[in-house]
């Protein structure tokens, strides 16, 4: 598929500015031959690894040479097509760039997968390609790329956002921890609390979010202008304020329930045992209990972090900042380089996060049956 | 050592524990044996107040078990229960550290004191210290299961089905440890089992419940000869009770004086088994020795079928 990709697709478009549809340009016209072919070279080494070679190590370095040598090849298009000095053209990478990237990755993904690496490795490796990465960008590899020439018109802000974007993501899930994880406890020993609780969040995780956010307009509006200082606290009815409390909602569901999951999931005899030995209710919640439901309640805060940083995106439709306010901005200036400005971080935000938790939730399983 | 005092224990109406009272000896096992439902768990519950009782009380030397804080008596009595309950996420060695951490014993002495419990229980700590219950066989997590009650030197010990989950040959073993345990540290051991077998094995007196009743509470030759109730001779079985009776008895206990040419028996061994030895090998009388291996004295088939008449 790659190869018919890179056959009848364009590589890269050129665009006269940030908004016009660009015009299709092949690799072959655009670089240098040597540098295509050495490029060509590569990805048929790919395909041709992807389809004979079993060795997991050896299609993971190919497929990583495919990206880097795709990767490449578009700054070096964006290099050549760009006239010096001018800022207007855009080189914007086109599907057949974006195909090759998927293909590749999920062929490195495969390859990843059934090398098993632990859970040091794991995040050994993410904070390689993220140094790899960083350094490239840094290094101005990518300058004459369209993202790229959005990122050096909003650097400022784009940074702030991204901190804005983190920042209402883990804000929301700690105050949903540290609410959740309690309700949970309680549900747990007090049944006859359980099946409603855990109903009214169901409803609540039912509305969409873009209601949910509308939803809670009216109220803290209400109370901003009913008590001068929620206002000075930053609580309006638009902007942060709904934000968090709309994903602190949201996060409780899968905080409570697996809380709950948790707990049910740890043995009678453990907790008796425990009991039986002299520790007091709370010794046994808190070191026999908790630490066993871990796992569980690792998962929800996973699956709360991957969600809430995907939310937050919406967020800035209500002015709540964040990486999404440039994907608004670009689809209603129907720029798609700077739609892709929030987008992609976004999309590493929430991989990353994955990566990490499950890691983490694999070295505190160790040692368990 | 332990006095149990009109215990009762309601669930609504119905008593689970009606007005049980019972004398436990120090330095000894006593057995708690009854059908399921017939409170004897429930007994032992409240001796370390996991179940409150509704009436009556609990002494031990002398002192009402309510005096104090329900988690600081429970530091101070052993208790396994069936299935063990390890914790999953803690070592063989934290497992058995539980209790003298919660005491807040030096590291040294825990050191020390577990290495001495595994050693004991034939688990190598080289080999097992670090192990997670997981790894463990079923027939290590319950001496593991045992080292952990036994770890902050406990006066009294309570099992609750200790041995339920293992296998017969397995199951013996354990029970031998047991009662080698009792000798070895002299713990005051109350055992419940469903299981009269076990309860004629290990226990020096054995309390029969039913129906959250006490039925009778006996040296277990007594319940054979005596039973107090129409109940407790179908619970110890009718037609196997002589042969019973002849189990509880060993061979050293009863030997007379003088040698015989009859084949050697153990003086640990049980009169049942003296017996049925003496019929398989069709000889009838027996020579009796001692761990030494020196002659302790003789059996003949007529004396030991006069200590299986009821």
């Amino acid at each position: 598929m790659g190869a018919a990709a890179l056959l009848f697709l364009p590589f890269v478009l050129l665009k006269p500015n940030r908004i016009l549809p660009g015009e299709a340009r092949s690799l072959l016209e655009v670089l240098p031959a040597w540098q295509a072919l050495g490029c060509q070279a590569v990805l048929g080494l790919a395909g041709v690894t992807a389809l004979v070679v079993a060795s997991p190590r050896v299609r993971l370095a190919v497929a990583l040479a495919g990206i880097v040598a795709v990767a490449l090849a578009a700054a070096a298009c964006g290099n050549v097509l760009t006239p010096p000095g001018n800022k207007v053209v855009r080189v914007a990478a086109g599907p057949a760039f974006w195909i090759l990237l998927v293909c590749l990755g999920l062929m490195a993904t495969d390859a990843i997968t059934r090398m098993r690496p632990g859970p040091a490795m794991r995040v050994l490796s993410l904070a390689l390609f993220f140094f790899v990465a960083g350094a490239a960008l840094a290094h101005g590899t990518f300058d004459n790329l369209s993202v790229m020439r959005e990122y050096a018109v909003n650097a400022a802000r784009f940074w702030q956002e991204a901190r804005r974007h983190i920042w209402l993501s883990v804000g929301s899930l700690v105050a949903a921890v540290l609410a959740g994880v309690p309700l949970g406890v309680l549900c747990y020993r007090v049944p006859r609390l359980r099946a409603p609780v855990l109903a009214v969040l169901n409803v609540i995780e039912t509305v969409p979010a873009i209601a949910l956010f509308g939803i809670l307009m009216a109220p803290l509006g209400a109370l901003a202008a009913a008590a001068p200082w929620a206002g000075t606290l930053g609580i309006r009815g638009i902007g942060a304020a709904p934000a968090v409390v709309a994903l602190f909602l949201y996060a409780l569901l899968p905080i409570v329930a697996n809380t709950v999951a948790g707990l049910r999931r740890v043995s009678r005899a453990t907790v008796e045992a425990a009991l039986g030995m002299g520790m007091t209710a709370w010794q046994v919640l808190s070191r026999i209990e908790i630490i066993l439901a871990l796992p569980v309640i690792l998962t929800g805060i996973r699956v709360v972090l991957v969600q809430n940083i995907g939310m937050v995106t919406i967020a800035a439709l209500i002015g709540g900042g964040g990486l999404g306010t440039f994907v608004f901005q670009g689809i209603g200036q129907t720029a798609i380089d700077l739609v892709l400005l929030g987008a992609i971080p976004i999309v590493a935000l929430a991989f990353s996060a994955a990566l990490l938790l499950d890691a983490l939730i694999e070295v505190v399983n160790r040692g368990r049956a | 050592m332990i006095r149990v005092e009109g215990l009762t224990k309601r669930y609504g109406v119905a008593a689970v524990v009606d007005d049980v009272s019972l004398d436990i000896e120090r330095n000894s096992i006593t057995v708690i044996v009854g059908t399921s439902g017939s409170g004897k768990s429930t007994l032992l519950r409240m001796i370390n107040r996991l179940v409150e009782p509704s009436s009556g009380r609990v002494l031990i030397d002398g002192a009402d078990t309510r005096d104090e804080p329900a988690y600081l008596l429970r530091r101070r009595i052993g208790y396994v229960i069936q299935g063990y309950g390890l914790f999953p996420h803690r070592t063989v060695a934290e497992n058995v550290a539980t209790v003298p951490r919660l005491l807040r014993w030096d590291e040294r002495r825990i050191r020390e004191r577990v290495q001495q419990l595994l050693t004991v229980f034939e688990l190598d700590p080289q080999a097992y210290a670090d192990a997670f219950p997981h790894q463990l066989s079923g027939g290590q997590q319950q001496r593991v299961g045992v080292a952990r009650a036994l770890a902050a030197e406990p006066t009294v010990l309570l099992m609750d089905e200790p041995f339920g989950a293992l296998d017969p040959i397995i199951r013996t073993k354990a029970q031998d440890d047991l009662l080698d345990i009792q000798r070895r540290f002299g713990t005051t051991i109350v055992l419940v089992t469903h299981d009269m077998d076990e309860a004629f094995r290990l226990g020096a007196r054995v309390a029969v419940m039913s129906g959250g009743r006490l039925l009778q509470y006996d040296r277990p030759a007594t319940l054979l000869t005596r039973p107090a109730d129409p109940l407790v001779t179908r619970m110890t079985g009718r037609a196997d009770r002589a042969i019973k009776l002849l189990s509880l008895t060993t061979a050293g206990e009863v030997a007379l004086p003088g040698g015989s040419d009859g084949p050697a028996v153990a003086a640990s061994a049980s009169l049942r088994e003296v017996l049925s030895q003496l019929l398989w090998c069709g000889a009838d009388s027996v020579r009796v020795v001692g761990e030494d291996g020196g002659t302790r004295g003789h059996l003949t088939v007529a004396v030991i079928l006069a200590h299986g008449r009821g």
